[in-house]
């Protein structure tokens, strides 16, 4: 199954908003084998952790399988620092789609931003949808 | 160590098991049964379980946390080219992280990095830059 072309430019409803707390980035942290500390800077890739309910509504939306997504390309461009406490919403939308040998590369970009509104990172994924047959 | 264009940051070697990806898995939301079924990894045409993409960027994220003693990191990106296959055993598998100080611009540092799992790389053109 193709991922519809029509995507393209699709903005999704904002996420809802998202208290970050120090419980949490610890827990991040401590996974990738971080011992974080209060004051400490929130890990990089922390962002993921919101990405991901944005991607996980979009691809629940369009009705594509998880287990056939597999990540090709992921990026952050921080505006400011992550720190405990910020509530951040993110939105996700569709910015590319090609199709290359039976997989479709879907190109997306999540803003993040604050409370006030204010965008903290731009975090890019790309996700190739495998192909169900082999061609 | 001094972050200075042209350094050579010592390489860091983490070790991955189907332990870390269960743990990254419930840390980062991210559940795809491609991290830690092999019947589905293999069913959709995978090697085997592979560790997550975001998990050898957080190791990435995790080498530059400790080269350059926490710095703000302004961007951080990679492409994830070949997959990091995790057996189930004890030892599991091993990402190694090899950095070079690329510039010192203006308070931004930008490194250049090298990841990879035995004899592959597993990132291309891995990039992050900080604030030192």
């Amino acid at each position: 199954m193709a991922v519809d072309g029509s995507l393209v430019g699709r903005v999704f409803p904002p996420t809802r908003p998202y208290r970050v707390t120090e419980e949490k980035v610890r827990e991040f942290a401590a996974a990738s084998g971080l011992g974080w500390e209060s004051g400490d800077q929130v890990p990089a890739t922390f962002p993921i952790v919101l990405a991901f309910d944005a991607m996980n509504a979009f691809l629940d939306d369009v009705e594509v399988e998880l287990s056939r997504i597999v990540h090709g390309e992921q990026k952050f461009s921080y505006a400011r620092p992550i720190a405990p406490g910020d509530v951040l919403t993110t939105s996700l939308s569709v910015a590319t789609l090609r199709q290359i040998g039976g997989n479709d590369i879907i190109g997306t970009v999540s803003a993040i931003t604050d409370e006030a509104g204010a965008l903290v990172c731009t975090t890019s994924a790309t996700l190739v949808h495998r192909a169900a047959e082999v061609a | 160590m001094a972050l200075e264009a042209g350094a050579e940051l010592a390489p860091k070697t983490y070790p991955i098991t189907r332990a870390s990806l269960v743990r990254y898995a419930g840390a980062s939301g991210d559940f795809n049964p491609i991290h830690w079924s092999d019947r589905v990894a293999t069913a959709v045409g995978l090697p085997g379980v592979i560790a997550h993409g975001m998990f050898t960027m957080a190791l990435v994220a995790r080498a530059v946390a400790e080269w350059t003693d926490g710095a703000e990191v302004v961007d951080l990106g990679a492409k994830f080219t070949n997959p990091v296959v995790v057996p189930d055993d004890d030892e599991g598998t091993a990402v190694t992280v090899d950095g070079t100080v690329k510039s010192v611009d203006d308070g931004l540092v930008t490194i250049q990095l090298t990841v990879t799992s035995g004899d592959q790389k597993v990132l291309g053109m891995p990039k992050v830059t900080v604030r030192a």
